[in-house]
């Protein structure tokens, strides 16, 4: 009882970075509950799970299995509801990437438990106590969770990961039988070139209709590059088919909690701040000193961007020595 | 082939949120109500496909009486009939309409059932997907291509830097992302037959779920700003501040 699943992630048999934050929020549960945490890894053969421990996995579950390589959100959900059973564990926790967003609620679905999505805090006195923001953002539900057993997505960043070191036993388990699924991932086609994805980024370099042209995003992409950032766009753009929409940020694109967002001749519309008004420092560079985006910037630049992103770019080069 | 859409009424987009007098939820005075917009896209999809081969599409909600005139927002649309699941409660437990949805649809006999990826309000990304597995369908979430074969087809969804390729067999369920299609907009003459078009209210038990609402607040205000100043000549104490002060570089 009081224990702790985190369920994390892995594409190609390597965890991503993300789940030193699901781990760690799962610790800080566990500790509160008085439980123990188990990290369970579904994937191929293989798969890597070195230095879980680290981050206070007292055990690591691993189920291999080469049908297991791609992400199959059914079975993958059999899977992991059938060790929830077993281990009878409080809480089932994953990050709110598409992996969680999928597999979070079909874990829950199989359980038949609440599920609270893309939560911000986890807290656990009396209960276990979650912050989640709701209308796209513009505002946010403190919600208890009254029942045995629930499944908590958490959004990429929100968490701050901390190492703390456990025994991380790794047990390997097998995938039983599952129901006939009918449903099966074949592929996963990826860009030649992996562009970081504005939800996981902890830099975002965002650019709107000021930048005039689609070429012109050349100057969002180096800016973002220096940064070690991802590239992220207003809807306007998008729209227009200046960028993909995977890179839309706002109400009906993704939500973002960067360190740094940086937001560039975009001029802030409701929709738009609804998505990445979380972010930790939110940068403005915008001529119209008047716009919308620079009521929730902490530094704003008032100007020309194209004098002015070409000179960012080059002085954030010197202080990062690059 | 026979469709469902479920469509959720929510506030509108632009719709500037207070928080209720008992501070769980908001005041709706003055809030204009809006077919959620992923589920413009899920209807949509369901039109086209009815276009393609024949058939009928149904549109689902949950909701009060005021979800009425989001289904009517559907059937304007195109779509042939409407169900209410008339009931009073609002959970923030995603299983909880999960469960009553997928009551009422287990009866439907239907090829494809479509939900939008999410609700704005909620903002839980669960019913659908819930839905499936409580129904044991094959299902894909957040779909942002469809092609519908014999008794099969395939849908991609977009992940972080990648998109995931999924075959399924029929009867299946999907949810819709942005990028799918571009939703038609009701016209008049679509307005004024949805007027006629059925609309059945079924009462239904619509329990809270596993989730009790503590608060709901807006979010901290951000601490006020500054204009670091006008041009490229500021950009050096932009940079400065971003290093020294907010140590973000
Ligand atoms: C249902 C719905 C959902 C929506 N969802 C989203 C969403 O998810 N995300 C989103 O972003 N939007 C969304 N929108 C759209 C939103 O309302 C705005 O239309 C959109 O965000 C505007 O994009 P923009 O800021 O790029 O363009 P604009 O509003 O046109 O702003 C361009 C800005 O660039 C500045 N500019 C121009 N030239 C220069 C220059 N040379 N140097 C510096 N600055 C310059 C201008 O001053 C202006 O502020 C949604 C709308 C609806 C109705
Ligand atoms: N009350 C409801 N009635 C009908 N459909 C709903 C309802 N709530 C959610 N849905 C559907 O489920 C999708 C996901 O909602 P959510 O999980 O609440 O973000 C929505 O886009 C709708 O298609």
């Amino acid at each position: 009882m009081g224990d702790v699943i985190a369920i994390l992630e892995q594409r190609n048999g390597t965890l991503k970075r993300v789940c030193n934050e699901t781990l760690t929020a799962a610790r800080a549960l566990a500790d509160e509950l008085s439980g123990e945490v188990y990290a369970l890894v579904i994937g191929p053969p293989g798969v890597s799970v070195d230095g879980l421990g680290e981050y206070g996995a007292d055990r690591v579950l691993v189920c291999a299995d080469s049908a297991l390589e791609l992400y199959q959100g059914t079975r993958y959900a059999q899977i992991a509801a059938a060790l929830a059973g077993k281990h009878e564990s409080e809480a089932v926790v994953l990050a709110a990437t598409a992996f969680g967003k999928d597999l979070g609620p079909r874990i829950a679905a199989k359980l038949g438990c609440p599920f609270a999505g893309d939560v911000t805090s986890i807290s656990a006195g009396d209960g276990i106590v979650v912050t989640r923001p709701a209308f796209s953002g513009k505002a946010t539900f403190r919600l208890k969770i009254v029942a045995q057993r629930c499944v908590i997505s958490i959004r990429p960043n929100a968490v701050t990961p901390v190492a703390v070191a456990k025994g991380g036993v790794v047990e390997q388990v097998t995938p039983g039988e599952g129901d006939v699924v009918g449903a099966t991932t074949v592929a996963v086609k990826e860009p030649e070139r992996m562009a970081l994805d504005v939800a996981e980024a902890s830099v975002v370099v965002a650019g709107g209709r000021g930048l005039k042209e689609p070429e012109h995003f050349r100057l969002i992409e180096e800016l973002a590059a220096v940064l070690d950032g991802a590239v992220g766009a207003s809807r306007a753009v998008v729209d227009a088919g200046w960028r993909p929409h995977s890179e839309q940020v706002g109400q009906t694109g993704k939500t973002v909690s960067p360190n740094l967002y940086i937001a560039i001749g975009l001029s802030g519309a409701i929709q738009h701040l609804a998505g990445m008004r979380t972010s930790k420092v939110i940068v403005a560079i915008n001529r119209d000193k008047d716009a919308p985006i620079f009521k929730v910037a902490d530094y704003g630049l008032v100007g020309d961007l194209f004098e002015i992103v070409p000179r960012l770019t080059e002085e954030v080069k010197k202080v990062r020595g690059s | 082939m026979k469709i469902a859409v479920c469509v959720k009424r929510v506030p509108d987009t632009e719709t500037r949120i207070k928080v209720g007098a008992d501070g769980k939820s908001i005041d709706e005075s003055g809030v204009k109500f809006v077919l959620n917009p992923f589920d413009e896209y899920a209807v949509e999809e369901a039109l086209k496909l009815k276009e393609q081969s024949s058939g009928e599409v149904v549109v689902v909600s949950v909701g009060s009486d005021a979800s009425q005139e989001t289904i009517r927002t559907a059937l304007a649309m195109g779509a042939d009939r409407g169900v209410l699941l008339k009931a009073e409660t609002r959970p923030l437990d995603p299983l909880a309409t999960a469960q009553v949805l997928a009551a009422e649809l287990r009866q439907g006999g239907y090829d494809i059932i479509l939900f939008g990826k999410q609700a704005i309000d909620d903002y839980s990304h669960a019913v659908g997907t819930m839905v499936a597995e409580l129904m044991g369908l094959p299902s894909v979430s957040a779909i942002t291509t469809l092609e519908i074969g014999d008794l099969k087809g395939t849908a991609e969804r977009e992940v972080e830097g990648a998109v995931e390729v999924v075959e399924f067999s029929l009867p299946v369920v999907l949810t819709a992302e942005k990028g799918l299609n571009e939703p038609r907009y009701p016209a008049l003459r679509g307005i004024m037959l949805a007027k006629k078009k059925p609309l059945e209210v079924k009462e239904v038990e619509l329990d809270l779920g596993g989730i009790e609402v503590l608060e709901l607040a807006l979010p901290a205000s951000r601490k006020e700003g500054r204009i670091v100043g006008e041009g490229a000549e500021a950009v050096p104490a932009l940079v400065d501040a971003l290093k020294n002060e907010a140590k973000v570089l």
